[in-house]
């Protein structure tokens, strides 16, 4: 007691008022920062009630809200089938529309548990950047679009001096860098942030030719003032496989995301849907059977859900191709399935086995 | 414990017996913990993304950049490396914000003079121009000049000629390139004489004091600088061509090859960022010269000085010493406000590093950090220019 008082009155007083406010500044800082206890994701879905989930901020046919704030698409598909077989209700999904620059940082933070926002597949993002990508759910590549009055046919007729619109912080403009190079064009690139003001600029004519993923092409195009005055010139000049990532370091979290990837796709392969899913229940199929969670499967428990997680995907979301069918078929954004059909049917889509 | 009473009272015996230990200990203290807890904070945040398997480090600035930039005033291709994609986005936030401030600062001034005007016409016309550009989000009015540029603009086909070799269209406004021969030595050249004509400036006024000699300082100076680059130029072989900008039709697309382009969103981005910024410098401006107490400008009125001669000698002075520190903020602001380039695609520094540097390293607190030091320095920089020049034109009391 004595010390404390004489530390009161000396002068001492105002150094030892620093040190505290400042010690308990670092102890609220240090508090902060420790992130090294984390809670499994699957857990605190589970515990929260929703799945946090990172889509785009509007490319129609793959993620778009509506005017009441509804979003669809493929990858919005992949969320609700998600919450789907974790939560058991694929509505239980809560969206946040991401640009291209802020996707990796808010999976990252925390902030969005799943990305499923047409993101490409690639070396440097799966290693370095703390990521797994858990497959692909659209194969896609990236291509120009063109006006109908430049009369161009192909890639191989763009000369010097081309100006390219295209969007910032994607592989797209790391493809065209080298696409460019590789034919010894000097073009230029006029890269936007957002995707809207790129569909603008280059239907005012600022640029000729627009590049992105073929995909995005065909959705931006309805954006425009006349889409029927624009081509997608027919090569591709890159791989884009699309699909949704996760935080690296939660494989449990990883192998539910993948699986219901993967499940989703293979209903289509064995022609088991959301209308005839009731009746698949009788099939003899061992393989329809693991879908539809019959008797003896337990596929569930080894990712820690219940036994009916497909049943509820494929019942509640669909398979496939009813989703490939109801967002970029029906909409005629992509009608042509292309390198998308299964593999069974000509396409490059296949997935491991579910068992 | 009375030992440690002791030491405490000794200790404290010590610092009233040192005053400058006394004043100086709890500041290094403080220093020292602010170092702790900054060496804390990144410690844990690097090892924090060493457990998520991020990738840290400054190693990035010299890997291959694999991306183009539509404009640079240095040579850019995709093999160099981000360091250099970094430099170039600098130089573009440098370029777009000397552009806007010298704009910003002739049209404040203009506006902020018509707004004093005696004229109600003039005035109103001042006053509806601020009013209305100051109160729009900037954001807003980037969008709109960049759209209005480009919806003005006719299509290269149909570009616009101003003299013969100024081709104004959509994809950019086309200029002659120079191209020099031996420019080096013509450099030189300046260089030396301005060097030169400083020095007899010296010598002239030397001589004025003390012998009381005017030499026509002013006709001489101009004569070196003729005389002496023309010398150069004629016994060193230099010469100065124009290449100018060609249209090239490939099938449905012309474009200008060759000459120098400026391209439309600097010229809506500069637009925007000068319109902008005046409206703040008019009114700075405006408040400077209220400020000068009207006796001043009776006083230069009785001894007959005209009303241009009293703005130009008596007022403007005058006010530049309250217009100065305001005006400085204007600049700062305007520098900062740069940073929306990215919306509309002008290749600034958020735009080539913070942008798509980022999202292909992935280093975003490297870049962030980089990018915010690099706005901090530019600040500084424009602070410690604009405090100087503030000094200079202060009233120095006698």
């Amino acid at each position: 007691m004595k010390f404390l008082i004489i530390i009161k009155r000396g002068k001492m007083k105002n150094i030892i008022k620093a040190i505290c406010s400042f010690s308990i500044l670092a102890l609220v800082l240090t508090a902060c920062g420790d992130s090294s206890k984390k809670a499994s994701t699957l857990d605190a879905t589970k515990k929260q009630g929703f799945v946090k989930c990172g889509v785009s901020q509007g490319v129609p046919g793959f993620s778009n809200a509506d005017a009441s704030g509804n979003w669809t698409g493929i990858d919005v598909d992949v969320c609700r089938a998600v919450a789907a077989a974790v939560l058991g209700d694929a509505s239980k999904v809560k969206y946040t529309g991401l640009s291209a620059k802020e996707r990796f940082t808010a999976l990252q933070a925390g902030e969005i548990d799943i990305l499923s926002r047409n993101t490409t597949w690639t070396l440097e993002r799966d290693a370095s950047i703390g990521l797994t990508f858990v497959g692909v759910n659209f194969y896609d590549g990236q291509g120009f679009m063109v006006r109908k009055t430049s009369g161009l046919k192909s890639v191989n007729e763009f000369k010097n001096g081309v100006k390219v619109c295209t969007n910032l912080g994607t592989t797209t403009e790391l493809n065209m860098a080298d696409f460019f190079k590789s034919k010894s064009v000097k073009y230029e690139p006029v890269v936007f942030e957002k995707a809207d003001e790129v569909v603008q600029a280059y239907d005012a004519g600022r640029c000729d030719t627009y590049t992105t993923d073929k995909s995005a092409l065909a959705a931006q195009s309805t954006k425009m003032k006349d889409p029927t005055e624009h081509v997608v010139l027919p090569e591709t000049i890159s791989k884009e496989p699309l699909g949704p990532v996760v935080r690296q370091g939660d494989s449990k979290w990883e192998d539910v995301v993948r699986w219901s990837l993967n499940v989703f796709i293979e209903a289509e392969e064995y022609g088991v849907n959301s209308g005839n899913i009731d009746s698949m229940k009788d099939s003899k199929n061992p393989a329809i059977q693991r879908i539809v969670g019959a008797e003896g499967t337990k596929n569930g428990e080894a990712l820690g859900l219940d036994n009916q997680w497909s049943y509820r995907i494929i019942k509640q979301v669909g398979n496939y191709g009813e989703s490939y069918k109801r967002n970029l078929a029906d909409t005629n954004i992509m009608p042509e399935r292309g390198p998308n059909q299964l593999w069974t049917k000509g396409g490059i889509l296949y997935v491991p086995p579910v068992r | 414990m009375s030992f440690l009473q002791n030491k405490i009272e000794k200790f404290d015996q010590y610092l009233s017996d040192h005053p400058k230990v006394k004043f100086f200990l709890p500041q290094a203290l403080l220093v020292v913990f602010l170092f702790i807890i900054i060496g804390y904070l990144s410690f844990n945040a690097s090892s924090n993304l060493a457990a998520r398997g991020i990738d840290t480090g400054f190693s990035f600035l010299n890997k291959k950049a694999s991306f183009d930039i539509q404009f640079s005033m240095i040579e850019f291709d995709s093999s160099m490396t981000y360091g250099r994609a970094y430099l170039v986005g600098l130089l573009n936030t440098i370029l777009v914000s000397v552009i806007g401030i010298i704009f910003a600062t002739i049209i404040g001034f203009f506006f902020g003079i018509l707004r004093l005007s005696t004229n109600p016409l003039a005035s109103g016309l001042a006053t509806c121009y601020i009013e209305t550009l100051r109160n729009i989000s900037l954001l807003l009015q980037i969008f709109f000049w960049y759209f209005a540029v480009l919806r003005l603009l006719p299509s290269a086909e149909n570009s616009l000629v101003l003299f013969n070799f100024v081709y104004a269209n959509i994809k950019g406004i086309y200029i002659p390139r120079f191209v020099w021969t031996n420019l080096s030595f013509f450099i030189y050249g300046i260089i030396f004489t301005i060097f030169f004509i400083i020095i007899f400036n010296k010598y002239a006024s030397i001589l004025r004091e003390k012998t009381g000699k005017h030499l026509p300082k002013f006709l001489i100076s101009i004569g070196l600088l003729i005389i002496i680059p023309s010398f150069v130029v004629l016994t060193f072989g230099v010469s100065l061509e124009f290449s100018h900008p060609k249209l090239e039709v490939n099938m449905g697309i012309s474009n200008y090859i060759g000459g120098v382009s400026i391209i439309p969103e600097l010229i809506a981005l500069a637009f925007a960022l000068s319109l902008y910024t005046s409206t703040f410098i008019a009114e700075n401006v405006r408040a400077g010269i209220l400020g000068i107490d009207k006796g001043q400008k009776e006083a230069a009125a009785s001894i007959g000085l005209t009303k241009t001669q009293i703005l130009k000698l008596i007022v403007i002075p005058q006010a530049l010493r309250i217009i100065i520190p305001p005006t400085t903020n204007q600049y700062l602001n305007l520098t900062k406000n740069s940073s929306l380039a990215a919306a509309i695609a002008y290749p600034d520094i958020v735009l080539v590093f913070a942008g798509t540097a980022l999202m292909q390293t992935g280093r975003a607190i490297e870049i962030v950090t980089i990018t915010m030091l690099t706005y901090l320095t530019l600040s500084i920089l424009i602070s410690i220019f604009m405090n100087w020049y503030n000094k200079k034109v202060a009233l120095t009391e006698k």
